[in-house]
């Protein structure tokens, strides 16, 4: 069975992009970053239970360019997939299907979301100056 | 479709369709989501608290009990919850029998390998000097 002839379904030339499908790649997109950004999480604790070398090390690379970049993005996907998870485990219930409600839904996450973001960095970076 | 006529009396009992498997992976995606939500949320202020703390603090704070406990729920929430989530992107994208076996064995493996490593150094700090 030969399946390269076939052709693509959506077709990706054509395709016109909507925020509800947008949203749907992402919450996975996000999903599989997260995944990766726990290992951050375990880094951390790690460093912290092996002593102070380790536990400064982490900290350096966190406080870097490089570090603060993975944290803002995990962050970011963090809340994201915190409050796009809300809306799926809404829709589980059988709510929120109609259009016009996932639209609605569908903005809300990304407000909240951002807004939740530069709270975090706010947040922290008071802390950080302190 | 949902008078079950086209199947079999024992398939409608046993209830799998046509994956051969039930509800567990929905219902442990959903259930474990749900604990996240909480936990998460006290996470990330947690660690904004913890923004520029030296060791020693950290230390101190990760040995009080409801720290240490919440984040081994933490962990094993995450971990958990990655799993369930990772499995249905490697199922989806991962093409060849071999191939997405290997990488779904790896993957969970590899979940809980950085979960034991976590709790692990938490129980360290937690009961260390």
């Amino acid at each position: 069975m030969t399946s390269d002839q076939r052709p693509l379904s959506p077709h990706l030339q054509v395709y016109r992009w909507q925020l509800t499908s947008v949203m749907s790649i992402l919450h996975r997109v996000a999903g599989i970053a997260l995944s990766f950004g726990s290992i951050l999480l375990v880094w951390w604790l790690g460093a912290a239970a092996d002593g102070p070398g380790p536990y400064a090390a982490v900290q350096n690379f966190l406080g870097s360019w490089l570090g603060l970049l993975l944290l803002f993005g995990w962050s970011a996907a963090l809340f994201y997939h915190l409050c796009n998870g809300i809306r799926h485990l809404w829709w589980d219930t059988g709510n929120g299907f109609e259009l016009k409600t996932a639209y609605a839904t569908g903005w809300a996450v990304v407000i909240v979301a951002a807004v939740l973001t530069i709270i975090a960095w706010i947040a922290g970076l008071h802390g950080w100056s302190r | 479709m949902a008078n079950g006529q086209m199947r079999s009396p024992l398939g409608r009992a046993i209830g799998l369709g046509s994956a051969k498997e039930g509800v567990e992976h929905w219902w442990r995606q959903r259930v474990t989501a749900l604990v996240l939500v909480p936990l998460t949320l006290w996470f990330v202020i947690a660690v904004i608290g913890l923004v520029g703390a030296d060791r020693a603090v950290f230390v101190a704070w990760v040995k009080s009990p409801g720290p240490a406990l919440l984040l081994i729920l933490l962990l094993v929430a995450t971990f958990y919850h990655a799993a369930l989530g990772l499995q249905v992107v490697i199922e989806d994208y991962v093409h060849g029998n071999a191939m997405r076996l290997g990488t779904l064995i790896v993957m969970r493996l590899l979940c809980i390998a950085f979960a034991v490593r976590g709790i692990y150094a938490v129980l360290t700090i937690a009961f260390g000097a």
